[in-house]
Parts: C-alpha cells; sequence; structure tokens
C-alpha cells in the first residue's frame, strides 16, 4: 500500500505548543512518526554564559512555566551542594508545599487537556475549574499564578503566615472532594475508556529502556520516582510512588489523576511538620566544581548538571527536561496507531515542548 | 563532586555503554561542555535504582563521536542536539537531523562554543 506523510503540528488544536511530527501512514495506521523541533529553542542554557548564578534563578523558571517551581528548586539545591549550603528546615517544607502545588495544578492542567484531546469539553472545564483554586492559593501566597519565584540560593523568600497555611489546608481539601467528585467520570467513563484504554500501550520493559520519565514510566509499572531521593521534606513524610501497569494512555491518566489527589496528603503532612525557624541563609562566595542534581517535576525526571569555576558565572548549566526524555518512548509507541489516536497518544506525555528545546 | 565518574577514551564509549545497557541502568543524560578551545567534555549519565552512574570522554574539537542511540535508543535526541550546539558529529546516530534538529540551514555559528563554524547540513 502506498505510504502518506501527513503533518501533525506545529500547530493543532490538541498542542498548547509546537510539536511537528512527520507520520508516515499506511491507510490511517501510523508506520512511522518523525519528530521535527526547534520552534521554541531559545538557547536559555547558554546565558548561564552572560547572567550571574543567583540571576540564572530567574533564567531556569522560565524554561517553563508549569514547571517553575521544581525548575529553579532543582537549580538551587545543585548550587546549595555546589557550595556546602544547608537551608533551613522550614525552607525545605515551604518548598515541599510550593512544589506539590505546582504538581497539582500542572496535573489538572492535564487532565482538563486531555479531556479536550478526546472531545469532553465538561470534563476539561471541570478540571480546569478546580485547577483555579490552586491558581489563586499561588497568587495569594506567591504574588504570582504561575512562576512563583519563591526559591532563592539557600532557600526561599517567601514564609507562610498561620493564617494562609490554613487557607492552603481548606482549599487543597476542597480541591480534593471535587477532584473525587469527577473520578467516576474520569476513570470509569465509556467515552474515557473507549478512546484511551489499550492505546500506545509501553510495557514496562520498553518504557524503561526508552528511558521514559515520570507517570510515562510509572504508568508502565516502574516504581520510581525523583521524590524517593529524599530532596526537600520528602526524608520526614511518608511517600511512594503511584505505579500503573497497563503502560497505555488510560494509565498515564490514572497515573496523575492519583498523583494530585497524592499532593495534597504530602502538603497537609508538610504543613503540619512545618517547624518554625528562618526561611534562608545568606550565601558567601561562588560555586566551584561539578553537580547533577535532580527532581521529580509534574512530568517526570528533571536533572542538571553545573559546572563552576569559582566566580559567579557557571561554566555550564545543562538541563534534562521529563518531555526531553519522553520522545523517544513517544516515537516508538506511535507505530500501529490509528491517526485519530494520534492526538490522545501525543497528550498522553504531557509534551512540553519549551522544556524540551529550552 | 559527581560521585560514580569513571574517565573513559572515544574509543570505549560504545563497548561502556553496552556495558551499562547488560547492567540494566537507564540513560538519564549526556550533557556536553567545552573545556577550552580544543577540547570538549561529555558526561554520559545512567540510573539503576536511584542510583547514578557517569563516565567522562574527552572530544577533541574536529573528532567525531560515537553514537550510542544503536544501543540506547533514547539518546537520539541528545546526540543531535550536541551536533547542533557544539558541532562535534556522532557516528552511526539512527535518527540523524544533520545538525537541523534546533537550528536552521541557514546558521552559520556554533551557539555553544565561540568562533566555531556550524557544519554543512547533511541532507
Amino acid at each position: 500500500m502506498a505510504r502518506t506523510i501527513i503533518p501533525f503540528g506545529p500547530q493543532h488544536p490538541v498542542l498548547p505548543e509546537p510539536l511537528h511530527l512527520k507520520l508516515v501512514c499506511e491507510d490511517e495506521i501510523v508506520k512511522e512518526a518523525i519528530p521535527a523541533l526547534g520552534y521554541v529553542h531559545r538557547g536559555l542554557e547558554k546565558l548561564a554564559e552572560i547572567r550571574d548564578f543567583n540571576q540564572m534563578i530567574q533564567v531556569v523558571e522560565r524554561v517553563c512555566g508549569i514547571c517553575s517551581m521544581l525548575h529553579s528548586q532543582c537549580y538551587c539545591q545543585g548550587i546549595e551542594e555546589m557550595m556546602g549550603v544547608e537551608i533551613p528546615e522550614r525552607a525545605k517544607y515551604l518548598r515541599t508545599v510550593w512544589s506539590e502545588l505546582h504538581r497539582m495544578h500542572s496535573h489538572l492542567l492535564w487532565l482538563g487537556l486531555f479531556a479536550d484531546a478526546f472531545g469532553f469539553e465538561s470534563l476539561f472545564m471541570q478540571f480546569w475549574r478546580i485547577r483555579e483554586r490552586i491558581m489563586d492559593l499561588n497568587e495569594a501566597t506567591a504574588g504570582s499564578r504561575v512562576i512563583v519565584s519563591v526559591n532563592v540560593v539557600g532557600g526561599v523568600r517567601q514564609d507562610l503566615t498561620p493564617e494562609q497555611c490554613s487557607w492552603i489546608l481548606t482549599e487543597v481539601a476542597q480541591a480534593g472532594k471535587e477532584i473525587k467528585a469527577i473520578q467516576s467520570t474520569m476513570l470509569s467513563d465509556y467515552t474515557v475508556c473507549k478512546r484511551t484504554k489499550g492505546v500506545a500501550a509501553l510495557t514496562k520493559e520498553q518504557a524503561y529502556e526508552l528511558g521514559a520519565a515520570g507517570p510515562t514510566l510509572r504508568a508502565s509499572g516502574v516504581a520510581q520516582d525523583m521524590r524517593q531521593l529524599k530532596y526537600a521534606a520528602f526524608d520526614k513524610i511518608d511517600f511512594e510512588p503511584v505505579v500503573e501497569y497497563d503502560g497505555d494512555c488510560y494509565a498515564r491518566g490514572v497515573v496523575r489523576f492519583r498523583e494530585a489527589l497524592q499532593s495534597i496528603d504530602i502538603i497537609r503532612a508538610a504543613i503540619s511538620g512545618m517547624p518554625q525557624g528562618d526561611i534562608s541563609v545568606p550565601v558567601k562566595g561562588n560555586p566551584e566544581g561539578e553537580i547533577i542534581t535532580r527532581v521529580e517535576q509534574p512530568r517526570g525526571e528533571c536533572m542538571y548538571y553545573m559546572k563552576g569555576n569559582g566566580t559567579k558565572f557557571l561554566e555550564r548549566v545543562r538541563i534534562r527536561t521529563p518531555t526531553f526524555a519522553n520522545v523517544p518512548p513517544l516515537i516508538a509507541f506511535m507505530p500501529g496507531l490509528e491517526l485519530a489516536d494520534v492526538p490522545v497518544a501525543v497528550l498522553s506525555i504531557d509534551p512540553c515542548i519549551s522544556c524540551t528545546e529550552r | 563532586m559527581i560521585e560514580n565518574m569513571k574517565e573513559i577514551t572515544l574509543d570505549a564509549v560504545v563497548g561502556e555503554a553496552s556495558k551499562m545497557k547488560s547492567d540494566g541502568q537507564r540513560l538519564v543524560a549526556l550533557s556536553c561542555t567545552q573545556l577550552d578551545a580544543d577540547n570538549f567534555d561529555i558526561i554520559y549519565t545512567f540510573d539503576k535504582e536511584l542510583v547514578l552512574t557517569n563516565f567522562r570522554v574527552t572530544v577533541p574539537k574536529g573528532s567525531d563521536c560515537p553514537s550510542i542511540s544503536g544501543i540506547y535508543f533514547a539518546a537520539l535526541l541528545v546526540e543531535n542536539e550536541i551536533q547542533d550546539q557544539f558541532g562535534i558529529m556522532f557516528n552511526g546516530l539512527v535518527l540523524d537531523f544533520g545538525r537541523t534538529l534546533y537550528l536552521d540551514e541557514e546558521i552559520t555559528t556554533i551557539p555553544m562554543c565561540n568562533n566555531t563554524k556550524a557544519m554543512t547540513v547533511k541532507k
């Protein structure tokens, strides 16, 4: 049968960011998918040459808005390790609270987009309505809805008052109730199951070998989450990765759905266990040496490699983002899909192209 | 300050990557840095049960590097990225964008290292 190349993206209704796939199809079956990147490459790593290590916090926060808190957290904890800085306990808990709020709003954003991808507009609306609670929390506690910009080298720049902590607990509890209210629709509805179950499946071995990260990896049965590294306050908070086993689009959705609820428990534990005290320590000197540090972003494992030379400018900042790791699995699971399933399959890895290209 | 780091030579890259694969290591990243005007440094980072293992190889300017994308398919994007950003060629890439992963064909200088002309786009 003759093969046709069908372009998917860079502008497409299900893509919030520009990704182009050349889909080689026979009839309506995808035989091969070739990605084409470069639409939002900004050369942010290069900026380390002209922005000092403190200014770079603002740069890494802009690698991706949705993961901005986790980018700056990963960057700061790397610099702190290089410089031998031990941040106050309270700062670790505060970072945990904001990072889990970030995970919640990212997952709720994705769940809405995912529902939109298979044409379930009212479900999309419900997830985004719930997400507004988290965005309001971000704005009230940090001054910004998306890029909260709370991390500094040595701790955090913002504290939470007891009233704010109490309000956060009330709001996330309400968000939890509202998420559970649509649980049966998201996880059991005929349309959702029909469009997502068995689509774009990866086995445990495939996901691991292809270097998948985050929910894409855990949906295939690999219980790996960077929060197990016990960064921030995770050494004091009970945490088990959310794992599903079918490896398909549905399983990826379930992982994110359950993780959004799990984040509520983590926020509760972090607020109840948060000690009093300083939120940052003064930092003197400049970073020197090399470091590799990792955190779990909403989309998965994020790795920073940094090299300092004792000046205020880093020699190298290398950022390996989770979507970058999830593109090879995407290329691998596309062959055999029906053309109509491509939007759902692409969205199932939660592609963040501004992260990928930096 | 990076634990589990091993220095290797260019001709040992594929063998070491194969050993990592046999050991059940997951490829996390390749990190390239320009050391000086004539040399680049590539750190290969692997993970197994949350423990990182790294090997470092120094690539002289103008030398090609063997691709590990035949062993780890996941390496194809990052090797293409290094081709774009540092001008290091990878031999045996399973999907070679010919230094146009991010950059347009008309770009004439390599972004991450100074005063280096971009290689001709491979067709």
